[in-house]
């Protein structure tokens, strides 16, 4: 396959869904499909085959589309008219749209279930990684193409040299989604310049963070994006052997992957001649075996070789040796996910979107206490106050918002104080938080935040590989201390103890988990510091969460 | 080979390029404590022990960070002290190390970088976790209980013996060293009994059957010994 060939499938497939008077797009991502969607694909499916209505109206089962915990969602698109988005769809309300707009019963359409396009829900989005999902079957090459797929990596390979393309990803000023927020453009000049007869790129799709999907339902939705930015990626860098690693607990997201390859490879669109250029690039899929730690890029690129998932200490950097000891590209999911769309739009156009220093957009699984929980994508730099109150539409039960985790168990919590703070890295940083990978969860005033730090310190406690001595029994001896403050036990000197504990564990760690394990304790401790107080000296707990049903040991202890 | 020019501890100091730090403090005579690091072993940088703090402020491991020209190392600083000591303090509640009973008593590594640092105390709760032993070999027997996961008897298997009889299974502090698929020693057909890893664990984790409170002692010598030969076909043992 050409340029002109890819220009062709395009066409034929955009006039082939431009035929359909009808399209009805079911979500068909963990989510809804957890939420009964599977039913509601069928339920349409049986109302088109009884109607006889194939030539007309097209259901589609596409990847996620934002408002999660809304869902079973559904998507109708007509030519000519606005698309109408469906709420909470059972089979029932299936069917009924069905027939209504399929124009052929008297049948009215279920307006109580429909989610208006005006919602501050979609209206304060941004999308540009996720530009696809929710409106293409993730399974169907066709789809992506017809969208502009690969069109992006046909215009790198004829009209850019590697070094023009990592210029063009420096110029646009894209940092790494994983969270650490490293210049991409960078660290792909860095392994550009390596000197080596292998090199490799590795899409990070080892999502851990509680509460956080963003990586699995862009893998779910839109597989081919993540390839293409990855061959991109391949080509700019000089490698041509790729290695995408899915968390093992996402069997959707590694099967729609394995079958993009597949379908990539057959229209040569992967593999050898990618695109009849002289460029050769394979991907693999690697599952992992369910260690969070295998998002550390030095664990994860051990866990690819079929070693014990444990970091190494850095440097060496994977840009010089990584893979094999041969130089290594590694990115999050989300950040190739955001190289086509700048390849073919222009650095300067990404660059416009953000603030100063974070460009472009980022993806955020919004969860916890807030009326509308699900996936979103806005431009860096918008408040945490328009991501709450406007697009997760505020605090249910008319409770107040407390703190907002950013970060996951590496992260911190922002209180309401900086709920206007702009959600850039630099600024999450000043906070005590972390951009992170990208997991928000949202907590309301029935939230006790020992109890928050305690539940993260349980879970970077079970996470630790260990390695090294103060992640492995530090993090063991600071969820002690927590369950102490929580049950009642504890004694002034253990909060003194603690932070001691959280600050030895944080500069003297081998890898990221256990240097950012203190996180979400200390910035707890930040804010919240007479929480703290009140359940050691006051034997109270402010949020009404935590027992107290023990005592201090006695006196003896702090003697 | 080109050679830089570091400061440790207000001191200028050369050492070649590419050298490890651990390598050029302890050639400089300073005291550095270590327990996962032993000479003719790879690295770890898993005890942390050997911390130092750059110029920058950031603390490294200086058994895996090679001499940078300009570097400025400073190795025993208050914080690097406080630090070292809650390490040790972590690694004695981790287990349970009982001195009194140990068969490594008065000649094991982790008893004396604690006396070195003064730690007379453990402000921690100790885990006690429950752990079991494994008497099944014939000359040697294993103690998780005295085990602070140094992984040297893993790596002197891989690398110099080259049977990799032993590994680590778990994670966190629920890892145990383990003899090929989790079996007792006894049972083990890889093992070739030739003691390396008895000989180079710190601590009463590993000794030798027969052996009682404060008897055993251990030699590190003959890994030198073996690598000159192999390397440099030097073959002159020195009873250190």
């Amino acid at each position: 396959m050409n340029r002109a060939d890819l220009e062709a499938m395009a066409q034929r497939e955009q006039q082939r869904q431009q035929a359909f008077g009808c399209r009805i797009l079911c979500c068909a991502s963990t989510p809804c499909l957890s939420s009964g969607g599977q039913a509601v694909y069928d339920a349409i499916n049986a109302v088109i085959s009884e109607g006889g209505w194939e030539a007309e109206v097209q259901a589609v089962a596409t990847g996620c589309m934002g408002p999660c915990s809304h869902g079973p969602m559904v998507t109708v698109q007509r030519p000519g008219e606005e698309d109408v988005v469906y709420e909470r769809v059972t089979s029932d309300v299936a069917r009924a749209l069905v027939a209504a707009h399929a124009g052929k019963a008297a049948a009215v359409a279920p307006v109580e279930h429909v989610m208006p396009a005006s919602a501050p829900f979609f209206a304060k989005q941004q999308k540009v990684v996720l530009a696809n999902s929710g409106l293409i079957d993730p399974e169907k090459l066709e789809d992506y193409v017809a969208r502009g797929g690969y069109r992006a990596l046909a215009y790198a390979l004829r009209e850019m040299t590697p070094e023009e393309v990592c210029k063009e990803i420096i110029a646009s000023g894209l940092r790494g989604r994983g969270g650490a927020g490293f210049p991409t453009g960078l660290k792909w000049d860095m392994v550009r310049k390596e000197h080596s007869d292998k090199k490799y790129v590795v899409a990070n799709g080892d999502e851990g963070d509680p509460g956080a999907y963003m990586d699995r339902s862009l893998m779910e939705s839109d597989p081919h994006r993540i390839l293409e930015g990855m061959a991109i990626a391949g080509y700019a860098v000089g490698a041509d052997q790729g290695f995408l690693y899915v968390r093992g607990e996402y069997p959707v997201a590694a099967k729609r992957l394995e079958r993009a390859i597949r379908a990539a490879e057959r229209r040569g669109l992967l593999g050898s001649r990618v695109l009849e250029s002289g460029f050769n690039f394979r991907i693999d899929v690697r599952i992992g075996a369910g260690a969070f730690v295998c998002g550390e890029e030095t664990a994860l690129m051990a866990s690819i070789m079929g070693h014990r998932g444990q970091p190494v200490p850095r440097p060496p950097y994977p840009a010089q040796s990584g893979l094999w000891g041969k130089p290594t590209l590694i990115n999050n999911v989300e950040t190739y996910g955001s190289i086509a769309p700048i390849v073919e739009n222009g650095a300067a156009w990404f660059a416009e979107i953000g603030t100063a220093k974070s460009k472009g957009t980022k993806i955020f699984a919004l969860a916890g206490k807030v009326a509308t929980t699900g996936l979103i994508e806005v431009p860096m730099g918008i408040s945490l106050r328009e991501i709450v109150y406007d697009i997760g539409g505020g605090i249910p039960d008319g409770l107040a918002f407390k703190a907002a985790q950013t970060g996951g168990p590496s992260g911190g919590c922002i209180p309401a104080a900086h709920l206007d703070t702009p959600v850039d890295y630099e600024s999450l940083k000043a906070l005590g938080s972390i951009m992170g990978s990208g997991g928000m969860i949202i907590m309301d005033e029935h939230s006790c935040m020992v109890d928050v730090a305690k539940f993260f310190m349980e879970f970077c406690m079970d996470e630790s590989c260990g390695k090294c001595v103060p992640c492995r029994v530090g993090t063991v001896q600071m969820h002690r201390i927590l369950e102490r403050i929580t049950d009642g036990s504890a004694t002034p000197q253990d909060l003194a103890t603690l932070q001691e504990l959280c600050m030895m564990v944080k500069e003297t760690s081998l890898c990221g988990l256990g240097q950012s394990a203190p996180n979400p304790v200390l910035s707890t401790i930040r804010y919240f510091a007479e929480e703290y107080t009140a359940h050691i000296a006051d034997h109270h707990c402010p949020a009404g969460v935590c027992t107290l049903e023990k005592q201090p040991v006695g006196e003896w202890v702090t003697a | 080979m080109a050679v830089v020019t570091l400061t440790i501890n207000d001191e200028m100091v050369s050492a070649q390029e590419g050298t490890l730090l651990l390598a050029v403090l302890r050639e400089q005579g300073i005291e550095m404590p270590t327990l996962c690091h032993l000479d003719g072993l790879s690295e770890r940088g898993g005890c942390r022990l050997c911390m130092v703090e750059l110029g920058s402020g950031r603390l490294q491991a200086s058994c895996v960070t090679p001499v940078q020209e300009g570097m400025v190392v400073n190795t025993h600083s208050e914080r690097l002290v406080k630090y070292r000591q809650m390490i040790l303090e972590l690694l004695f509640a981790e287990r349970n190390h009982v001195c009194a009973v140990c068969v490594m008593n008065g000649h094991c590594e982790l008893q004396w970088e604690a006396a070195k640092i003064g730690m007379d105390h453990v402000r921690f709760d100790y885990l006690n976790p429950d752990l079991a032993m494994d008497a099944s070999h014939e000359r040697y027997a294993l103690d998780h209980n005295r085990c602070i996961l140094c992984t040297r008897c893993v790596r002197v298997c891989d690398e110099i013996e080259g049977a990799h009889v032993w590994d680590v299974m778990g994670r966190g502090v629920n890892s145990r060293v383990i003899i090929d698929l989790n079996q007792a020693w006894g049972s083990s057909q890889s093992c070739t009994s030739c003691g390396k890893c008895v000989q180079v664990c710190p601590t009463g984790a590993l000794f030798d059957k027969g052996a009682t409170v404060a008897e055993m002692e251990k030699q590190h010598n003959f890994l030198r010994w073996i690598l000159d030969g192999r390397e440099k076909n030097v073959w002159s043992y020195s009873a250190k």
